[in-house]
């Protein structure tokens, strides 16, 4: 028999229990009670109480729930919790390091690039594995790279700005 | 999303063994659009069976003959830009990374790719017929929007069309499909692995129950000289083709000693016709050639109220492409048309 409910449905069944689901989250081993079908978005925001990730559309089309696993950007709305026991995630709670911002952080502050900021910390992310990976040399395959990650606001031309300014001091140094 | 078990398969008997045990266990490997159909209901499991862990198959190696093995596990971003993939079969390489995002290419497996769903909006939507997700409930597409649809090898049950970018490339390219099942190992041509709707359309492939896809091998024969993919949609990035085109072009002394063309959104598979590859051979590459194998190609197209404009849209595609082809230095990112 199956039981058809909500991802994150507080009624637990007999068939289907909880397990410990150990998941590196910004540096700490997280310890987290789950059930097989909660996905990995729904994990940080819900059991490990690290909001800073979003939920747009949950199908994998917006981008808000971009976090970095294992060095790649990834979606953690697609991801189910349990399959990345023993990961290393970082989320946008992540990125700032000894109290300093992260150069992006800093870089979409003072390129205006956002304006509700519900896109912004998977905008963040995504930027940080694009540019890990190398592969983008111009400003058409930054807008290309980036291209899984919807502003609604309209913000996407000072978001490109902001990514430039960073890629550039990174290719200076 | 219904309740399901999880179990981690770390090879492959064990594996099989789950999904005999359990008809509606299901095997997940990067799960980029088994998860998301579990979220609309549209696909129910009572367990997954994790293969991410199988051993084996997590790599791209060399074949004595001169080919690639792409292991289906591996990722489709690290595909893409596997120096040799780079290096020899660049046409694979531009189709994957004209498809999704680079977060879902950073999850999607190779194999996975291949057994993607279709996206037409009435599969989608479960409040509408739809032959494919409930086989004899009828199509709500025929004489609904179809303004996506196929325009070539369409039945009487369905129009939906086959979404990858990949494949259309793995299909230009003559690729192999390596499968594994507890009956033992057996490979299948990729033209032979994804299927027509015909009236059976809820089977997109060949692939028999409890079957894994281990990895896919592509001949030594790349076309990494004379290539393009165009990929024609609604938005210049992260959308489904409407049409796109895979090509392969090898010149000597000016003329078209062989040729491969494969289309991606007009059909339930990849589509590519011989006769059309056969005219182009010793012929001279100028638009006028193509354009001609064009109308092969397209020919007994057959078009629904909304998607008659794919018909001369693929024709003009098949054009440009080749002709971008032609000088593969003139491709943009995201395979958008050149200037």
């Amino acid at each position: 028999m199956l039981n058809y409910q909500s991802t994150y449905s507080p009624v637990l069944t007999k068939d289907f229990d909880t397990r410990p689901v150990t998941i590196n989250i910004n540096g700490k081993p997280t310890t987290l009670q789950l059930m097989p079908w909660v996905s990995l978005l729904d994990a940080l925001r819900e059991y490990a109480d690290l909001t800073g990730t979003k939920k747009g559309c949950d199908h994998g089309q917006c981008g808000a729930c971009t976090v970095i696993c294992d060095g790649d950007r990834i979606l953690s709305c697609l991801t189910l919790a349990v399959m990345k026991e023993g990961s290393e995630i970082t989320t946008i709670e992540g990125v700032a390091e000894n109290g300093q911002l992260h150069p992006l952080q800093k870089a979409f502050i003072e390129y205006d690039a956002f304006q509700c900021g519900y896109c912004t910390p998977g905008q963040i992310c995504s930027a940080i594995g694009m540019l890990k990976e190398g592969k983008a040399k111009t400003r058409a395959d930054v807008k290309e790279l980036m291209s899984g990650n919807l502003c609604r606001c309209g913000a996407n031309t000072n978001i490109i700005d902001a990514i430039m300014e960073v890629k550039n001091q990174d290719s200076h140094e | 999303m219904n309740n399901f078990s999880y179990i981690k398969a770390n090879d492959l008997p064990t594996a099989f063994g789950h999904v005999r045990l359990g008809d509606a266990a299901k095997y997940i490997a990067g799960g980029t659009n088994l998860i998301d159909l579990m979220k609309y209901n549209l696909t129910k499991a009572s367990s997954l069976v994790d293969i991410n862990h199988l051993v084996g198959n997590h790599d791209i190696e060399e074949l004595p003959d001169g080919g690639l093995r792409l292991g289906a596990f591996v990722r489709n971003a690290a595909t893409a830009y596997h120096p040799l993939v780079e290096e020899r079969y660049p046409l694979l390489s531009r189709a994957i990374l004209a498809g999704a995002s680079a977060q879902i290419r950073n999850m999607a497996t190779n194999g996975g790719n291949l057994l993607q769903r279709t996206r037409c909006y009435y599969f989608y939507d479960a409040n509408t017929p739809c032959n494919k997700r409930e086989p004899g409930s009828g199509c709500s597409a025929i004489l609904g929007y179809n303004r996506i649809m196929a325009i070539l090898g369409t039945s009487e049950s369905c129009i939906a069309v086959f979404p990858s970018d990949m494949c259309v490339a793995l299909a230009a390219l003559d690729a192999v499909v390596n499968i594994s099942g507890e009956d033992g190992e057996r490979s299948l041509a990729f033209a032979d692995f994804h299927r027509l709707p015909g009236d059976t359309p809820e089977l997109d492939n060949n692939l028999k129950p409890g079957e894994i896809i281990t990895s896919i091998d592509i001949p030594q024969k790349g076309f990494a000289r004379n290539y393009s993919y165009l990929k024609l949609r609604d938005r210049n990035s992260y959308a489904f083709a409407l049409v796109s085109v895979a090509t392969g072009l090898e010149l000597e002394n000016g003329l078209i000693k062989d040729a491969r063309i494969a289309l991606g959104g007009v059909a339930h598979k990849p589509w590519r016709v011989k006769e059309a590859e056969d005219f182009l051979k010793e012929k001279e590459p100028s638009a006028e050639n193509f354009a001609q194998a064009a109308e092969i190609i397209l020919f007994g197209a057959k078009v629904f109220e909304y998607n008659s404009f794919k018909v001369e849209l693929a024709k003009r595609a098949i054009v440009r492409n080749c002709m971008m082809a032609l000088n593969p230095e003139s491709q943009l990112p995201g395979a958008q048309p050149s200037a």
